[in-house]
């Protein structure tokens, strides 16, 4: 700024404008003092943010935003040929509405002060105010905004998750409209009510660490309301809707195993041994879901598949979350194995009794593996690895199952309804939420979005 | 002329295609198609739902001969594609009114 001035002060000499000398010269000085008054503030914040720390976290935030367009690929490759690139969309596009929605509402309505213990103020709104000074409330280390972005990373899956349950049939309007609702009225008030100051589930001692209510429970609640009021693909059970690329989902799961270390282990908010120990019991869940669920195909259907193998691994990776910075590696095993067998009873079994169409499983996965996973921390839960968590079950508290319990049975009636509710207004404003049926036939990637995945056989190259 | 329409073993092609050479056929049409016949489905495994798998996927190879070399094509291709289990596919043979080379405007035997 100094030099700034001195140069225009200069200019101003050699134009002859001499007149301006005097204030200039005064203004000069004046910034000089600034300027050297300012150091002393700076040196004053930087003693907080932990360099360390802040490293840490912006990397994991990076991550965690890796792990939507995983999600794509992983629920891309489970679709249709002609219904690739409207998947896809679904998770991709979701990172832009979000990102935005972030920053004008969505950061404040979850963690600024608190109204009835329900939902965030409006004080934050636009970013105004979330600053490079760290927010003890939070993160005590590391800039408020870095923080704020970090959140934001959960924020953007969370959502896409849900778009599992209603793809190859929901119209792009209506998917971006239901996002941003749901965004809004269901994921800021359930974050605000889990991890925000004064949020009602946080102040129940309900634990949370990196959100198995707040990003799993709920969006696959939500995705099992979306899948009945949505209604089933047309050609269910008459076709086969079969993958049509199994290796791109299972890079997509290679993704999203690979960013759940940021979302586990960064939120810990800090780099020390609990980040280490919950990117640790991250990858042993992991592990040992895979290898449940695979069993139990072998054992019901006499063969061990690939896609089970991924499958298994986020489940286990699903059911690790809430409970990934208060359990031990053996625990992780515990829950990582149960994991794999109830995800797979739900997907094989309870669903096609039920008889609803969640296409690629958000609910049977992400739901099912959300509840074991909020239970599991009631029974696993150790203040050995994290004093600031509670004793579960088997370390003699009985009473934290039940608080988790209580949290549970609250996400899901709250993601429930409100989906519900969310749902009839798009599909009133968009005049439907689904495709025609000849829409549906020809494929949501032309009809939708106006292009082909797939150069067309008869146009391209032998395909031989 | 006749047209010997050739459904076949994917595995095999290569095993056809080399005995249709030495045997002096250089033109042929060749294309992936799905078909079933007296060879069952399979069963395919999808997060724990087994599915029933109707259409297999089949080599067609086209080639159109003089209907002298019918008899003898027949022959090469049951020696080179029969594995003896069902499923080794079928041999179907037609009329071929005439053929133009596009190139040369060449017309029958000649053209092909």
């Amino acid at each position: 700024m100094d030099v700034f001035f001195y140069n225009l002060y200069h200019s101003y000499l050699l134009k002859g404008e001499i007149q301006l000398k005097k204030k200039l010269l005064i203004f000069t000085c004046f910034f000089l003092l600034v300027s050297l008054l300012i150091p002393s503030f700076a040196l004053a914040a930087e003693a907080e943010i932990d360099t360390g720390d802040t490293t840490f976290i912006l990397m994991c935030a990076a991550l965690v935003m890796l792990m939507t367009p995983g999600l794509a690929l992983f629920y891309g490759g489970m679709v249709r040929k002609k219904n690739v690139l409207s998947t896809i969309m679904q998770s991709f596009f979701v990172i832009a509405i979000i990102s935005i929605q972030w920053v004008l509402i969505g950061y404040s309505l979850a963690f600024g002060t608190d109204h009835f213990h329900l939902i965030g103020s409006l004080e934050w709104m636009g970013f105004i105010g979330v600053g490079m000074l760290p927010n003890p409330d939070y993160a005590a280390t590391i800039p408020h905004q870095a923080f704020a972005t970090f959140q934001l990373m959960f924020a953007i899956i969370t959502p896409a998750l849900i778009s599992g349950a209603f793809a190859e049939r929901m119209k792009f309007s209506a998917f971006v409209l239901f996002t941003l609702l749901w965004a809004t009225f269901v994921y800021d008030p359930l974050a605000h009510w889990v991890w925000g100051v004064d949020g009602w589930l946080r102040n129940l001692g309900a634990l949370d660490f990196a959100g198995g209510n707040v990003v799993h429970i709920s969006s696959g609640v939500s995705g099992l309301v979306a899948a009945y009021v949505l209604g089933k693909r047309k050609g269910l059970g008459t076709e086969s809707l079969l993958p049509h690329n199994i290796p791109m989902t299972i890079m997509g799961a290679g993704f999203l195993w690979f960013g759940w270390f940021g979302f586990n282990a960064g939120s810990a908010l800090t780099a020390g041994s609990l980040a280490a120990s919950a990117f640790l019991v991250t990858n042993t869940s992991a592990a040992a879901a895979a290898i449940s669920w695979v069993v139990c195909e072998k054992l019901h259907h006499g063969k061990a598949t690939a896609l089970g193998a991924v499958s298994g691994a986020v489940a286990g990776l699903v059911s690790i979350t809430p409970a990934s910075g208060f359990v031990d590696p053996l625990s992780a095993i515990m829950i990582g194995l149960t994991a794999g067998i109830i995800c797979y009873l739900a997907v094989a079994i309870v669903k096609f009794k039920l008889g609803y169409d969640d296409s690629l499983d958000a609910f049977g996965i992400h739901g099912v593996g959300g509840a074991w996973g909020c239970i599991a921390t009631g029974i696993f839960a150790s203040t050995a690895i994290n004093e600031a968590g509670s004793n579960g079950l088997i370390f003699g508290n009985p009473q934290l199952v039940f608080t988790q319990i209580i949290s549970l049975v609250a996400t899901v009636a709250f993601a429930g309804i409100m989906t519900y509710i969310i749902l009839k207004i798009v599909s009133f404003i968009c005049n439907g939420l689904r495709v025609s049926e000849k829409d549906e036939d020809t494929g949501l990637d032309l009809t939708q979005h106006g292009e082909d995945a797939y150069e067309s056989a008869a146009w391209g190259t032998s395909t031989i | 002329m006749k047209k010997v329409e050739c459904i076949i073993r994917p595995t095999k092609l290569d095993d056809v295609t080399e005995a249709l050479n030495e045997y002096g056929i250089h033109g042929m049409t060749v294309t992936q198609v799905m078909g079933c016949g007296s060879q069952k489905g399979r069963k395919e495994i999808y997060r724990g739902t087994a599915y029933d798998i109707h259409l297999l996927p089949k080599i067609k190879i086209e080639v159109v001969v003089p209907a002298l070399q019918v008899e003898d094509i027949i022959k090469i291709v049951r020696n080179s594609a029969a594995s003896g289990e069902i499923g080794d596919g079928k041999i179907f043979i037609s009329d071929i009114e005439n053929a133009v080379r596009i190139r040369t405007g060449e017309k029958g035997l000649t053209a092909i």
